[in-house]
This record gives C-alpha cells, sequence and structure tokens, in this order.
C-alpha cells in the first residue's frame, strides 16, 4: 500500500469519510479564532466548562422532541448562556471565584443532562451524545457545521479589534467609549454556539479538544494573534484528517483519535516550538551559559 | 497631531473643566474616596498626591467614567468627556498579550477609527509620529512585553499623544520609570499644558510636583487639601494625610 493509497483512498472510497474529513474542517475553522481568543484571555477552563454545561439543554431538547437538531441546539444555546449567566452572578454576589462558580455549575448541568439523556434514550444516545458521531454526519448536520463556522468567521473578523483591545486593557477601551463587554459577550454566544454545533461532529466531551489544542499549541509557534489563528485552523484540520486516517486504517473510535492527534500537535509543540518551547528554552540556556 | 488642535484652544479660560461636589468613589458600593470637593480649571496643571490606599487612582477612574460616583455629583459637558484621555497604570495592562507596539499605540486613535473603520494613511502617520516623539521608533515592530518599563511607559505616552485628548489624566506616570525617562515624558507634559490641554496626574514624587504642577490636590481616602501647590503640600496637610489613613486601616 503506497502512502497516496494510505491517505487519500479512504476519503475517495467512502462518502462517510468525506462528509468526516469536511465536518471536523468546518469545526476546526470556527474554533481557531475562539480558541486563540480563550487562551489569551486565561479562559481555556471556561471552553471546557460550557461545553458540559450545554449538555442538559442538548438533552431536554432530545427528550421533547427527539433527534431534532434545531431542539437541540436550542436548548444547549439556552442551558450554556443561562450557566454562564449564573456563574457570572454568583462570582459577583459572593466570595467564590468564578472558575470555582463554573465548575460548580457546569457539574451540576453535566450530572442532570446525562440523567436526561438516559431517562429516555438509549445508552448508545447517551455515547452519541458525549462523544459524537463524526463518522455518521446527516446532511443537516453538516450544514449546520458548515454554516456556524461561516457566520462565526465573519463575526470573528467584526470583533476582532474590539476582542483585542479589551484582552490588552479593558479599562482603556471602556474610557474610549468602545463596547469592550458587548464584544465579550458576543464573543461567549459563539463560544457556545460552536460548542452545540461542534458537538454533533466530536460529542460533548471532545468538542473542546478541537477548540483549545490548536489554539494552545499555535501559541508557541506564531506570535502575533492573526498567526496563531490562522495555524491553529490548519492544526485542527490537520489533526481532523490525521484522525479520521488512523481511525479508518486501525478501526479506533473517530473523535478521540482526532483530539489526540490534536494533542500530539500540542505536546511536539510544547518541546519544539520556537516561541517559548521547551527545547529552545534550553538550547538558549546552554548557549548563554557556554559563552 | 497634539499641535493641530492646539490652535483651536488656545484661549485657557478659568472656566472649569471637571466639577465634583462631595463626590465619593469606590467598587462594590464601598468608598475608597470620598467628599471630594472643587474643581480643574481649563489648562490647568494639577498633581493628586497622597499615601497608598487614599484613593488617587479610584478617584480617576471615576473621573474618567469607568464607575459612577457613590455619592455627591460630577460634572463633565458631553463634550469634553469625548476629549478626555486617560493614562493608566501599567498593571493595568496584560502585557504578554501578543501585540505590537505599533499596534497598541495605534489604539490611540480609538475614537476616531472605531471598532470598524479602516486605519488609514493619516493615522498610520500620526502613530509612527508619536513614537518618534517618545524615542521608539526603533521599538515598533516589537512585542510589549518585550519592552522595559521604561519604554512601556513611552509607549503609553504615544497612545496617549495619538488620542488627541484636550484633558488628560495620568495615573501614577512615572512609576517604575528611570529618571531619565521620567524627565522627558515630565517634558512632554509641560508641553502639552503649554498649548492649552489640561493635565491631571497621580504623582508620588513630591519634589516633581512641586517643581512642575501649579495646583494639587492632596487625599487620604477623603480631600484633605486642593489649592495651590505650594498651600496643600504643607508639613502639616501631609502629616494629616498620612494620620487619617493610618486611623483608617
Amino acid at each position: 500500500m503506497t502512502l497516496l493509497d494510505w491517505t487519500v483512498a479512504p476519503f475517495v472510497d467512502y462518502a462517510f469519510m468525506r462528509r468526516a474529513l469536511a465536518g471536523t474542517s468546518a469545526a476546526a475553522l470556527g474554533a481557531a479564532p475562539l480558541g486563540v481568543f480563550l487562551v489569551l484571555r486565561r479562559m481555556s477552563l471556561m471552553g471546557d466548562a460550557m461545553s458540559h454545561a450545554i449538555l442538559p439543554g442538548v438533552a431536554a431538547g432530545f427528550l421533547l422532541s427527539g433527534l431534532s437538531l434545531w431542539a437541540m441546539l436550542l436548548g444547549g444555546l439556552i442551558t450554556g448562556l443561562l450557566v454562564a449567566v449564573l456563574a457570572g452572578v454568583v462570582a459577583r454576589l459572593t466570595p467564590l471565584r468564578e472558575d470555582a462558580s463554573f465548575a460548580a455549575f457546569y457539574l451540576i448541568s453535566l450530572g442532570l443532562g446525562v440523567l436526561l439523556v438516559s431517562m429516555r434514550g438509549s445508552n448508545m444516545d447517551l455515547l452519541h451524545v458525549l462523544f459524537g458521531t463524526v463518522l455518521g454526519l446527516d446532511d443537516a448536520s453538516l450544514l449546520l457545521v458548515t454554516s456556524v463556522a461561516s457566520v462565526t468567521l465573519m463575526a470573528m473578523a467584526l470583533l476582532y479589534r474590539l476582542l483585542v483591545a479589551e484582552c490588552l486593557d479593558a479599562g482603556f477601551l471602556r474610557a474610549c467609549g468602545g463596547r469592550g463587554t458587548l464584544a465579550h459577550m458576543a464573543f461567549l454566544v459563539l463560544v457556545v454556539v460552536n460548542l452545540v454545533a461542534g458537538f454533533q461532529v466530536m460529542g460533548t466531551l471532545m468538542v473542546v479538544g478541537m477548540m483549545m489544542l490548536p489554539a494552545a499549541a499555535a501559541r508557541f509557534w506564531q506570535p502575533t494573534v492573526a498567526g496563531q489563528i490562522v495555524l491553529s485552523a490548519i492544526f485542527g484540520i490537520v489533526s481532523g484528517f490525521s484522525g479520521l486516517l488512523f481511525s479508518y486504517h486501525y478501526n479506533l473510535p473517530a473523535s478521540p483519535a482526532i483530539i489526540l492527534a490534536a494533542g500530539l500537535a500540542y505536546l511536539v509543540s510544547v518541546a519544539c516550538g520556537p516561541q517559548g518551547g521547551l527545547l529552545h528554552g534550553l538550547m538558549a540556556h546552554g548557549r548563554t551559559r557556554f559563552r | 497631531m497634539l499641535n493641530a488642535e492646539a490652535a483651536v484652544d488656545t484661549k485657557v479660560s478659568s472656566h472649569p473643566v471637571i466639577g465634583l461636589r462631595e463626590a465619593a468613589f469606590g467598587w462594590r458600593g464601598r468608598a475608597a474616596v470620598q467628599a471630594v470637593s472643587g474643581h480643574f480649571d481649563r489648562g490647568s496643571m494639577t498633581a493628586i498626591a497622597g499615601p497608598n490606599g487614599a484613593g488617587k487612582s479610584t478617584l480617576v477612574k471615576g473621573i474618567v467614567g469607568l464607575m459612577r460616583p457613590l455619592a455627591g455629583s460630577l460634572d463633565i459637558d458631553a463634550q469634553d468627556r469625548h476629549r478626555l484621555a486617560w493614562l493608566p497604570q501599567v498593571a493595568e495592562i496584560d502585557r504578554s498579550f501578543p501585540i505590537t507596539v505599533l499596534d497598541m499605540v495605534a489604539m490611540g486613535a480609538w475614537r476616531r477609527v472605531g471598532a470598524w473603520r479602516g486605519f488609514g494613511h493619516t493615522e498610520t502617520q500620526r502613530a509612527w509620529q508619536a513614537l518618534e516623539t517618545v524615542g521608539l521608533t526603533d521599538e515598533a515592530g516589537r512585542m510589549v512585553g518585550a519592552l522595559s518599563g521604561g519604554q512601556m511607559q513611552r509607549a503609553l505616552f504615544a497612545r496617549l499623544m495619538l488620542q488627541d485628548a484636550q484633558v488628560l489624566l495620568l495615573d501614577e506616570p512615572f512609576a517604575a520609570v528611570d529618571s531619565h525617562t521620567a524627565e522627558v515624558l515630565m517634558q512632554l507634559l509641560c508641553e502639552w499644558n503649554r498649548q492649552g490641554r489640561t493635565v491631571v496626574a497621580v504623582l508620588h514624587d513630591l519634589a516633581m510636583v512641586r517643581a512642575h504642577f501649579s495646583q494639587t490636590l492632596l487625599l487620604a481616602g477623603r480631600q484633605i487639601a486642593w489649592g495651590p501647590t505650594a498651600e496643600v503640600l504643607t508639613a502639616r496637610n501631609l502629616a494629616a494625610a498620612h494620620g487619617v489613613l493610618r486611623e483608617w486601616l
């Protein structure tokens, strides 16, 4: 078997593989700018919390109207935003820090979500929600993921300058009359929408990986925000591609394989990346000692 | 850039640009500074002094509009509010954020450019000019995280310059800055003041206050004194300021 056969043939031969690749690529494109800003704003764990927070909403949508995409999307959106708002309120009104109150609410959400799914669905449904159905994407799911990615990229282009200014110096932006808080809210909505759309592809537990791992990896290679976003999208797409291939050839579950591929990219970046990677630091240290 | 509007604003009137009446500011309903009454005259140069925890930064943030007064009132007319610029403490800025010095300085054009308008040739020119004035032309392409404390402060002054404001509020502009840089930046402030701009600066160095600022507001959780510097920075007032705060703590 040639390398070409190994890498290209599965996608040529099978429609479900092409759909999976399109789905993961779209998810990677939408997630890239969001992940980069989550990393920059030190909100990486927020993404994780949000992905759990959408579960009860998705489950409720599933309970009320079966496998209807729109019901699940709406449900996920509602509980995701609800948790974000509630955690913010608790952090403001009580001494509990925001990260702790986020953790508390998303754990409650996770418990509630799993309970709701298992109330009516079978274990198989639960597995689908948790780990996604990347190899079985239908037209509606594919359309949803690609539309969300398109809207996200356009919205992020509009919000870009605001978000950069808000991250760098929020007070200054407010003093200049910039709508930093509004941009922040819009950003949170985009994160939730992408997680909800992405859970079709990767599952609620894995979808954050597509957002955070490529972004965290890109940080080790590119000094600028724009560079990190582009590289993060590339990492995401390549991880999807290679993860699907490994899953195909070695009969592995697809979404964990994709996340592990992204994880590998991250580990290599931590070790070798020129922007603060470990080896780079060691080498610089060695050079200065040599002199 | 800064000189552009200076011609328009040559007449320095005694009309107050910012007025405070029994104003109190603070966070979460707790006042960090209260009972501040007085006004900043147009074209004046005022230092805000006081011990640590006196509420100096809080007062400045309140004037800038980052919070509403908890009590009393703050008067700035809408036109002046739009021509007011704030230089935050360096610590408030996320210096690990990956942005170049030129881009950060360019943020000063926010009121003219906003979130969506294109950043045209004129604005780029202004940003470079501002960098040149503070002596950072060579650092334009570097990341802000790579700057020294003094260079960062120079960059913030360049951003302030780009804002082209009539009222400038500076929060500890010379903290973590070497004495040469402090002198250069102080000269810039004096120059702006000569152009008719109102300057208000939170300062620790009382010698600098005495040398360059005609007016001083002395704070210690509340207003101790406000007026001509020589009358405010007396041994008695300073002792009172430190005494009040000790009582509080």
